[in-house]
């Protein structure tokens, strides 16, 4: 330690002298006499996998599965192909790229058009939804390995009962308003944070989301793909375009005879069941109704708004500027002991504590603007959620609802109608 | 076919509104970009190694001969209270003894880093921004990264060293020449 010291006296000496020149060395660099050279700097070049095999793979998947669900009405081959995107874009591409998170990157560049969006992402954002919007959520099926997973798990389902079930998909608008939020406000891929799989496919990951993952299946085994219906934000979007899909897969081939096994069947509460003896109203009821619903809708969304608008200090939190403008002040007031790495980092650096906490402020007005679009999406979300559950539609046989169906084939082999022949739907 | 019924028409409306916004999104000619270090802004506290998404971390340390002071007590080799400076592993800095020390001529020693051995726990940056000229930093090895969207180190970065740069230029040297450097 001693030598150390004698060392550092004229070390200190040199830096003084040297700092007039050269601000950033401390030592000078050596005149060698033996003719020594510096070595090579050796700066390995990126070795990223081709990502449009990825594309390719995505763009034969769905078109697999497509053929498989619509035609060959096969569960056992859909699942053989299930069990190829666990492998391919879970094991082996390691849960990136994928469409889930895609949306976030698409998100961001609609706002930001300098963050760069690779034309992979692009396509994997949207060739998922041009597929749902031809066949169903076809995606869900077999192609997302997020699903995947939880496909394979779903062993013991059990029926949730439906009210609770429709609430409970209120969550994934939620989850995909705020990881849009988010995003466009720079603080982080929320999506990508809290994906609950990719640990197991990676085969490590941080305690929390490893527990998280776990839970997640075990609920799974018995609660069917808990994460697609009640947290995806990615299915929110797919079942938009499914509810519009041409060629959605129909349950019976031919005469449904209502002997509600496909409803059993179906672990995901995806089936409708027919609804004949509701009493048509007449016009006048329909408008009375309609005018409630019109008039009740924008009390919903401001009141969810002003939830959203309110509930901003906790919503900027999620910027970690916030966090650290947050523990400085308490340190600065006394109020906990110590320095954590953050506050160490920020404090060794130049910004002084004042522009910490004005750019802090502005980053919460942004919140606060934002939480309240946040809400309003919400409000707008619930508002139709009650016009949907108002208005009741006749239908005669037991259907696949078109937003929440995955397209699992499970139902087919149910279906005491169902025939070996391949059928053309529609 | 006959005529276009509203579901159709409602498909190839979403189909074209989706497209023609996410086209719209598209910088044509917008380079890729990747995760690396300023070490300029780089701390030293040690996340880089337990934080990856890759294990070990596709950080490692690498030197720039050319601004080092091939010191004989070097602040990032041997231990603050080595008693000798040799390659004695207890006076070793290095948790991995990554680093080989060779005897160059009169008092100056060549310091190398072997990557393959390297964790990036960044404890001989540290000693050498205390006390040498700061030739060790934390570079993102290019064919070791994948890029994740959300970098998993940029996350816990506690100041924010960890950026995107564009692919073409994706390591942020010290020796390169100030005013180049992408990202600051």
């Amino acid at each position: 330690m001693m030598q150390m010291y004698f060392l550092l006296i004229p070390a200190t000496l040199l830096f003084f002298v040297f700092s007039v020149q050269a601000d950033e060395f401390r030592f000078p660099m050596p005149e060698f006499e033996s003719g020594y050279h510096y070595p090579e700097q050796v700066l390995p070049e990126a070795a990223l996998t081709n990502p449009w095999v990825d594309v390719l793979v995505l763009a034969l998947v769905l078109a697999l599965t497509a053929w498989i669900v619509l035609r060959r009405r096969s569960r056992r081959e859909l699942l053989a192909l299930t069990v190829f995107s666990l492998l391919y874009f879970g094991i082996w591409r390691q849960g990136c790229v994928c469409s889930v998170g895609s949306l976030q990157n698409v998100a961001v560049s609609l706002i930001d058009p300098a963050f760069p969006l690779p034309w992979v992402v692009l396509i994997f954002f949207l060739l998922p939804l041009i597929a749902a919007l031809f066949f169903g959520r076809i995606f869900c099926a077999a192609a997302c390995p997020l699903g995947a997973v939880q496909e394979l798990f779903t062993v013991f389902p059990i029926q949730l009962p439906r009210p609770l079930d429709r609430v409970l998909r209120l969550f994934p608008y939620l989850y995909l308003g705020l990881a849009v939020l988010a995003v466009c406000l720079d603080s982080g891929f929320l999506i990508c944070i809290y994906d609950p799989f990719i640990g197991l496919y990676r085969l490590g990951g941080s305690f929390n989301m490893l527990l998280a993952g776990g839970i997640l299946l075990a609920a799974g085994i018995f609660i069917g793909r808990p994460y697609c219906r009640y947290l995806c934000p990615y299915g929110v979007l797919l079942g938009w375009m499914s509810s519009f899909s041409k060629w959605h897969l129909r349950i019976p081939e031919k005469a449904c005879i209502q002997c509600k096994l496909c409803e059993e069947a179906c672990p995901y509460g995806a089936i409708d069941f027919p609804i004949t003896e509701a009493a048509p109203l007449t016009r006048e009821q329909g408008a009375k109704r309609l005018a409630l619903l019109l008039g009740i809708a924008p009390f919903i969304v401001l009141f969810c708004a002003w939830i959203g608008m309110t509930s901003h200090v906790y919503l900027a939190r999620l910027h970690p500027d916030i966090r650290l403008t947050e523990r400085v002040l308490a340190e600065e007031r006394g109020e906990v002991e110590g320095w954590t790495i953050e506050s160490e980092a920020f404090r060794s650096g130049k910004v002084p504590i004042p522009a910490l906490l004005e750019s802090a402020h502005i980053i919460q007005k942004r919140y606060k603007r934002g939480a309240a679009w946040l809400g309003a999406f919400m409000g707008v979300v619930i508002a139709g959620m009650i016009a949907r559950l108002s208005i009741v539609r006749r239908r005669a046989d037991y259907e696949a609802n078109r937003t929440y169906c995955v397209s699992c084939a499970r139902c087919f082999a149910y279906c005491p109608v169902e025939e070996e022949s391949p059928c053309v739907t529609q | 076919m006959s005529c276009l019924n509203r579901r159709d028409f409602l498909r190839a409306a979403a189909a074209t509104v989706g497209s023609g916004i996410a086209l719209q999104a598209v910088q044509p000619g917008a380079e890729a970009t990747v995760w690396q270090i300023d070490p300029a802004l780089c701390v030293q506290c040690g996340r880089c190694a337990t934080n990856c998404v890759i294990n070990p971390s596709a950080v490692k340390c690498i030197h720039s001969y050319p601004i080092c002071g091939y010191c004989d007590l070097c602040g990032a080799y041997l231990q603050p209270a080595a008693k000798n400076r040799d390659t004695g592993a207890e006076s070793q800095l290095c948790p991995m003894s990554a680093i080989k020390r060779t005897h160059i001529e009169g008092v100056y020693y060549q310091y190398t880093i072997d990557e393959a051995l390297c964790v990036g726990c960044g404890k001989c940056v540290k000693g050498c921004a205390m006390f040498g000229n700061g030739s060790l930093y934390l570079q993102v090895q290019r064919d070791l990264c994948v890029n994740c969207n959300d970098c998993a180190i940029a996350r816990e970065c506690p100041s924010g060293a960890m950026q995107r740069v564009p692919l073409s230029r994706s390591y942020l040297l010290k020796t390169d020449p100030p005013g180049e450097v992408p990202g600051t």
